[in-house]
This record gives structure tokens, C-alpha cells and sequence, in this order.
């Protein structure tokens, strides 16, 4: 029955269910009270260069020069990495290393925007008519507006669209089952801009040549799911399918959505374009509407600021490089006891050291958590292989034989127990009743492996250069001894050449004497 | 005006239970059992439980100092205390003091801390301390009460601390009149001597369906099982392997040769093979974790306690079947893994 539904059914027509996972308390609604609300403009804007996977931009203003909203401000080299625009009007007040809000917890370096209070748009290009446009050219447009994909990963939408589109898709998933706890900003937008998602959709189709799309948003998620359906009803057309899919944590993972909607996995250090899909989150396909059809880029997004630490929490539409105190300042501030500080979801999200910190574009979530929420200070315990970790494991892995090899390094055995299949999702994490920190060891163990594999790489490349090296120049020094005895050859026959003519020469002088004497 | 935080590593989240929160529910779900038990069988059981349980945390708090580890956490997580009343409810409840000092010895310092403490044991550490106990003290291992109803005979608790600790019989009482086969016992003697079954059940110390008095204690062991099956604390996979093996292989044995077989009820309901199935060979420390793994080692307890309760020379074969299984489990553990996502399997 699998078999043939998903071979023959599309995406999305029968769900499927996939291993493990948690079901896990929502708390959105506190933050879905109200509409989504317009961060104030700050007094400096805080805009990190690195804010994508890949190497950091490049800044192409300088300190004391005015800049309009959207405006670009760096560039990574190539046509690949990310693109930083000027999310106001104003004057660069200076670039400089403080915090970026990234996992690494690494500082980098921040275009300072002193803003003018006017919020003045730079005039955008020419915009393509995306019906009749050249793929190529929505392409450019996206790329242009420094789109990245808005549901945590940030890898640049258009080189993923590039490459999507290169290796053929049939059906495009649009990622509105936003799994973790507290986030909303998704699902807000869902409710309030349900047409721009449909448009993003549409071009995102257009351009890698997907006849279908198949949103996917949580059974939870009633307000959404009607707003969407009252637009795909308004926008015509049967290419779009709206598919609700129970709520369990981590169904937003790429790999769970499509198991869920295709019955299929994702190959092992392979895409969803190996299945001919396309994932994208709905708010990146909101993007991608703005930035071709009205020529805007990525400056502001959607942020869930949320949490039992914040007093008053809501969906705010924030500028990208807004200090975070900033944004829960204008939610009424901390409330007592905020303990924890967190970018992004209580699963996946990573703490952060201040709230100098500003809003990035993978920001989705600011969320305060109190002592009460957090684990105490506990003892591990030692693992008592009760196997709850491998029975919420959604990549069915066995945490529990992992973290032993990856706590003894043994990056070999790691491996083959499939670290590299973790998708860090943390469940297994939340339910260990020894409170060993698995996720961390697991992330820990990741970077490891990379780490090591990146080392090997360089090894190999550097035992390639060596061995060509060594081969030329031992290729060099036989080249050289055969021009050398080539050369003795060539003297020697020269000088035996030359013996003969002075033997000759002698022989008929002899000869000569021997007449001319009598 | 930045405000500082403390930072620490995702999921931030409080977490969901304790090593020793999973411990108290395996032992409130002994309680009625061992409750029961004290009902059929006399007071006895609860003295035995109160030493195994005082040696236990002795021998866990010396070997704990010993190896230089934390008192608190490891003493309060319950561990030791689960197996004390395993190992309890498994010895005859007249059974002298120093068969829990030497059983719980063997259980908690020699299979648990020589091994590396709690997680670490290979072998399950009540069913260690028992064989242990079974193989060096035959004749008081094997000396079980006959149950209250079948005698009329109760020993109340005084009688029974007097028995156990000072080796003192009640004065109206004798050592014959206290002690009985279990019917376990009863029908493997039966069977080795060619004897009929239907002869041996006449004897008083069997019931409806096992064992007078067996069988309602394995009924409550069922019960407090299928509570932590539903708490979630145990996985459905070993309770359903072993049982359904000895079911199965019972089964077989007494529609081929019924005069001298044991029935699949006597099988399942007289013996271990209920606090077994879903108590002993349940442990995950010694055991398997994946669900295959935990099928397959479930199996194996149960062929290998039907084949000793045949042919072995001893009338039950659990304790030994755990511990053989236990050896195996690693092995079993590593074939069979499950297949990692996006590692084939996808329908083409």
C-alpha cells in the first residue's frame, strides 16, 4: 500500500508517518493574540555581514556615507553567497566586530546605521513581469534581493532555486509546519499575508519548472490553514494543494515534511531535489514574492517574541539588525525571572550572551525563558540504555551506542552509527531520564567529523600536490640525465669525429713528408 | 541598556523524567505483587524485602566510597533498591538473613560495581545475586512456604523474623510442615519420574490454574507490568517475545504428550516467567535496546526457560535465561540495528 501510494499518488495526497519525534506543548497561541506589529525604528541598526551559509559579504559603502533603504551594502564575491541591503535610510556610522547572532557565537563584523528617521526606499530596478519573465531572469532578481531560506538554515535561495532547477522538480513544498515550541511568526504570516505566499509559490514554480505546489502547515494551525484556503480559492488555479499534517516535533524538518508527504527519505547526505522536490519555507516564498514583484529585498522579517520572561508576547515585524532589547522593550519588557535568552526555538534554538545582540535574517524566534523552564542544574547520570532516546530518534539512529563513540572520539564508529544522519533535532535529548546532553555532544560531534573530514580533505589535497611533485621532479631529473648523456653522446662522437679528421689530416701530412722527402 | 544571560546548549528544556522517577514506578508496580505475595505465602516476604533492601544500600553505599563516587545521586536513584526487591520476592520468605547478604553481595557489588556502577553491568544484578544464592545454598533455596491456604499454617511476622534471623521454628511448627516444593518443582519431579500430571495436581499447593496462590501473585506481577507498559517505562517487546515463546512452546509440548506436561497456564502462571517477562529481563541496563534486539532477546529468555524447565535441573529456568540472554545481548544489540534514515528503503 505504501509502495504504490507513493509511486503513484503526488506529494501531499496520502500522509505517512515518520519514526519518533515528540509531541510537545504548543504555547502559541500567546503570541498569535494580536496582528503582527511594526517594530519601532532604533536608534542604530546593527547589520551583520555573515548572515548566510557560505563566507561572509563584503562591505561595498563606507563609514559616513548615506545609504537609502534597501540599498546594498555588502556582497559576497561570485554569484553565489549572500547579499546585505540597508534595511533604512541613513548614514553608515561605522563597520565593526561585535556580535552577529550566529550559532558559532563568533563576533564579525556589522555595517552601524545611524538611521535618518525618514525610511526612504532606494528606487528599485526594473522589475521583470514574472508571467512572461525568463527563469533566468527571476532568478537574478531573487539573488539580487539577497533572499535566504527564512526558516533557520539561510542557504541563498537563489543558488538553492539555481540548482533546483538544474536537476528538474515536479513538486514544490512550501514549509509552513512550524514544529517547535513558542514560534509563531510563520503562522502569522500565513493568516495576514496568505496571497503573497501563493505568488511566491507561483514564481518559485516558474522558475525551477515545478508543475504543482503542496503547502504544509500544522492540524493545529486553524486560522492559517482558512486564510490560506480563502486565498487559493480567491487566486484560482488547482496547482497549489493546502495539506495539513499532524503536529509532532521536528515535522518542519525538511527530511520528516517529505517522509510525511511522499512516504519517501531523503537519500543520506542528499537533498529533496534528489526526489525532484523543493522545499522552501512559506515565509521565504513571501520573499520571493516581495523581491520580484515589487523589487524589494530582504531587510525586515517576521520575529515571534515570546516566552514566560517576555511580559507582553507578540509577532513583531522587525528590521534586520534591531537590537533584540530593542524588540522586547517594545513587548513590555522582561518579565521576573527571565533566566534564558534564545534565537530561535527551545529545541533547536542557541542561547545567547546579551541582548546587544541584533535581529539576523535567520531570526525567527526571540524567545525568554524563565529558571522554570529550563533544566536544573542536575547530575548526569550514567546512561541506563532504556532506549527512549532511539524511540523519538526521527532519523533512527541509536543515541544511546552514538554518544558513546562520539564521547571517545571514535569518529569511525560514529559514523557508522550515523552521526552524520543526526538532523539535531534534540528529542532524544528531552527525554533522556539521565539528562546527559546529547544534542550537544551530538552537535559537538558533528563538527568533529566535518572538522576531520575538511582535514582529511586537505590531506589528501596536499599528498596529491606532494606525490605531482615528487613525479615531476623525478620526471625533471631523467629528462635531465638524458640530455646529459645525450650531450656526452654528441661530444663523444664529435671528438671522435674530430680524431678522425686529425687522423687523416696526420695520415696524409705523413704521407705528404714521406713524398716530399727523398 | 544590554542585559547579560547565562547561556547553555539547546534544547532548552526542562527535562521530562529521572533515572530515578523511572526506579519508584518499577517499584510501586512491585507493590501489589509483593503485597500478594505476603498474603498467600505469610509476612516473611516483607522482612526479606526490609534486609535485601538495608544490604543492598549498604553494599551500594561502601562500594560507592569505595570507587570514590558521589553518594547522593546515585544512592537516591532508586536502582539498588529495584533490585533488593526483585531478589526479595525470589527467595523462600523463611529463607535465613544471610542468603540476602550473600545474594545482595553478589548482586550489587560483584555484578554492578566491579562491572562500573549503575549502566554498566552486563549481567542483570538481582538475577546474579539469586543464581548466586540458588547455586551455594541449594537445600534453603528451594525450601518454599506451601501457601497459607493450602495449611492453614502462618507463620505472623515475630515467627517469621525468628525463623529468618535466628534460624528459630514456631514451637507448634516443624521445618516439614513449613516448607514445600514450589509446583514448579512438584511437576518437574513428576515428569523426570514418569509420574502423571493429573496425580501431582491433586496436591494442595495447586490453584484454578498454576500454582495455589502462584497464579494470583503472577496476575498482580501482569498487572504492574501492563502499568509501566502504559507509563511507558517498559517497551512492549520483551514482555510479548518471552511470554508468547512460552505460551507457544508449552503449548506444543502438552498437545503432543498432555499426560506429562505441564499446561501453557501452569507454564506462564506458577513460575518467574510473569515477573520475568515483564520486570527481569525488562532492564535495559543488561539487556537490548533496539526494537528487533529486544524481540529477539525476549524470545530467547523464553525458549531457554522452557527448555531448563524440561530438561534442566532446576524447576525454573528464568533467572538463568536472563543471564544467558544478558550475554548475548550486545551481539544481538549490534545486528540489529535499525536502518538509518535516507540509508535505502526507498520504494523505487
Amino acid at each position: 500500500m505504501n509502495r504504490a501510494a507513493s509511486r503513484g499518488a503526488k506529494p501531499g495526497a496520502l500522509l505517512h508517518r515518520f519514526p519518533g519525534g515528540l509531541r510537545l506543548r504548543h504555547h502559541k497561541a500567546v503570541s498569535c493574540a494580536q496582528p503582527v506589529e511594526a517594530a519601532p525604528l532604533p536608534a542604530r541598526l546593527y547589520v551583520p555581514l555573515w548572515q548566510h551559509s557560505g563566507p561572509g559579504a563584503e562591505p561595498c559603502v563606507e563609514p559616513g556615507q548615506a545609504v537609502l533603504k534597501g540599498q546594498l551594502l555588502a556582497a559576497t564575491a561570485g554569484r553565489t553567497g549572500g547579499r546585505i541591503h540597508a534595511p533604512t535610510s541613513g548614514t553608515i556610522a561605522a563597520i565593526a566586530v561585535r556580535p552577529i547572532s550566529h550559532p558559532s557565537g563568533q563576533q564579525g563584523r556589522c555595517v552601524v546605521i545611524k538611521p535618518d528617521g525618514l525610511d526612504r526606499w532606494a528606487e528599485p530596478g526594473p522589475l521583470p513581469d514574472w508571467r512572461s519573465a525568463d527563469p533566468a531572469e527571476l532568478l537574478e532578481a531573487i539573488r539580487e534581493a539577497g533572499l535566504v531560506g527564512l526558516g533557520g538554515a539561510v542557504f541563498p535561495t537563489g543558488q538553492k532555486a539555481r540548482e533546483a532547477s538544474e536537476r528538474g522538480i515536479h513538486t514544490l513544498i512550501l514549509n509552513g509546519a512550524e514544529c517547535e515550541p513558542w514560534i509563531s511568526c510563520d503562522e502569522m504570516l500565513m493568516r495576514e499575508r496568505p496571497e503573497a505566499i501563493l505568488l511566491g509559490a507561483r514564481i518559485l514554480q516558474r522558475i525551477v519548472g515545478a508543475s504543482r505546489s503542496v503547502i504544509a502547515i500544522e492540524d493545529t494551525m486553524d486560522a492559517a490553514g482558512q486564510a490560506l484556503h480563502a486565498a487559493l480559492r480567491q487566486a484560482g488555479g488547482s496547482d497549489i494543494d493546502l495539506v495539513r499534517v499532524p503536529a509532532i516535533y521536528p515535522e518542519g524538518g525538511e527530511r520528516q515534511l517529505v517522509q510525511v508527504l511522499t512516504g519517501r527519505e531523503v537519500p543520506s547526505g542528499g537533498r529533496p531535489t534528489d526526489l525532484g522536490l523543493l522545499c522552501q519555507n512559506v515565509a521565504t516564498a513571501a520573499a520571493v514574492a516581495e523581491a520580484v514583484i515589487e523589487g524589494r529585498p530582504l531587510v525586515e522579517r517576521i520575529v515571534t517574541v515570546t516566552g514566560s520572561g517576555v511580559r507582553r508576547p507578540r509577532n513583531l515585524l522587525a528590521r534586520i539588525g534591531t537590537p533584540i532589547a530593542d524588540l522586547v522593550a517594545h513587548c513590555g519588557g522582561y518579565a521576573d525571572g527571565a533566566a534564558r535568552l534564545i534565537l530561535g526555538g527551545p529545541m533547536m534554538g542557541y542561547a545567547l550572551p546579551s541582548d546587544a545582540n541584533p535581529v539576523v535574517k535567520a531570526a525567527n524566534c526571540v524567545l525568554v525563558l524563565t529558571a522554570d523552564d529550563l533544566r536544573p542544574a542536575q547530575a548526569e547520570m550514567p546512561c541506563i540504555r532504556c532506549g527512549e532516546c532511539a524511540r523519538v530518534c526521527p532519523a533512527r539512529l541509536q543515541p544511546q551506542e552514538l554518544q558513546r563513540a562520539v564521547r571517545q572520539a571514535d569518529w569511525e564508529e560514529a559514523a557508522t552509527l550515523g552521526l552524520r544522519d543526526c538532523i539535531e533535532c534534540g528529542c532524544c535529548d528531552v527525554v533522556c531520564p539521565s539528562h546527559i546532553p546529547l544534542a550537544a555532544w551530538f552537535r559537538h560531534g558533528r563538527s568533529g567529523l566535518r572538522e576531520r573530514e575538511a582535514e582529511q580533505h586537505r590531506a589528501a589535497l596536499a599528498r596529491e600536490r606532494f606525490e605531482a611533485r615528487e613525479a615531476r621532479l623525478a620526471r625533471q631529473k631523467t629528462e635531465r640525465r638524458r640530455r646529459i648523456a645525450e650531450k656526452k653522446r654528441d661530444l663523444a662522437d664529435r671528438q671522435a669525429k674530430q680524431d678522425g679528421i686529425a687522423a687523416a689530416v696526420e695520415r696524409a701530412r705523413a704521407r705528404k713528408r714521406d713524398r716530399e722527402e727523398p | 541598556m544590554t542585559r547579560r544571560f547565562e547561556t547553555g546548549p539547546a534544547p532548552h528544556f526542562a527535562p521530562r523524567s529521572t533515572v530515578a522517577g523511572v526506579m519508584r514506578q518499577v517499584i510501586y508496580a512491585l507493590l501489589p505483587a509483593l503485597l500478594a505475595q505476603a498474603w498467600f505465602f505469610g509476612p516473611g516476604v516483607l522482612l526479606q524485602a526490609v534486609l535485601a533492601i538495608l544490604f543492598a544500600l549498604g553494599f551500594e553505599a561502601s562500594m560507592l566510597g569505595l570507587r570514590g563516587r558521589p553518594l547522593r545521586p546515585f544512592i537516591g536513584d532508586g536502582s539498588a533498591v529495584v533490585t533488593a526487591l526483585l531478589f526479595a520476592v525470589c527467595v523462600p520468605p523463611l529463607a535465613p538473613w544471610w542468603v540476602a547478604a550473600v545474594g545482595m553481595f553478589f548482586a550489587i557489588v560483584v555484578a554492578k560495581h566491579l562491572f562500573g556502577g549503575l549502566g554498566h553491568n552486563l549481567f542483570n544484578p538481582a538475577m546474579v545475586g539469586y543464581v548466586a544464592v540458588l547455586i551455594s545454598f541449594p537445600v534453603s533455596m528451594t525450601a518454599w512456604l506451601p501457601p497459607v491456604a493450602a495449611t492453614g499454617l502462618a507463620p505472623d511476622a515475630g515467627q517469621a523474623a525468628a525463623a529468618i534471623l535466628a534460624g528459630q521454628l514456631p514451637a507448634d511448627g516443624s521445618w516439614d510442615a513449613l516448607t514445600a516444593a514450589t509446583p514448579l518443582d512438584r511437576l518437574r519431579t513428576a515428569v523426570a519420574s514418569g509420574q502423571s500430571l493429573a496425580e501431582v495436581r491433586q496436591a494442595p499447593v495447586f490453584g484454578q490454574l498454576g500454582g495455589l496462590g502462584w497464579e494470583w501473585i503472577a496476575c498482580w506481577y501482569a498487572l504492574g507490568g501492563l502499568w509501566l507498559l502504559w507509563r511507558g517505562i517498559i517497551a512492549w517487546h520483551v514482555p510479548a517475545a518471552m511470554l508468547s515463546t512460552v505460551a507457544v512452546l508449552a503449548s506444543v509440548a502438552w498437545v503432543l504428550d498432555p499426560a506429562h506436561s505441564p499446561t501453557p497456564a501452569e507454564q506462564l502462571l506458577s513460575g518467574a516467567a510473569m515477573i520475568g517477562a515483564f520486570f527481569i529481563a525488562t532492564d535495559p541496563v543488561s539487556g537490548c535496546a533496539s526494537p528487533r534486539g529486544r524481540l529477539l532477546f525476549g524470545v530467547g529468555v523464553g525458549l531457554v526457560t522452557v527448555v531448563i524447565r524440561r530438561w534442566g535441573a532446576y524447576p525454573d529456568g528464568v533467572a538463568f535465561a536472563v543471564l544467558v540472554m544478558n550475554a548475548f545481548a550486545p551481539l544481538i544489540d549490534r545486528y540489529t540495528r535499525p536502518r538509518i534514515y535516507g540509508h535505502g528503503g526507498n520504494p523505487r
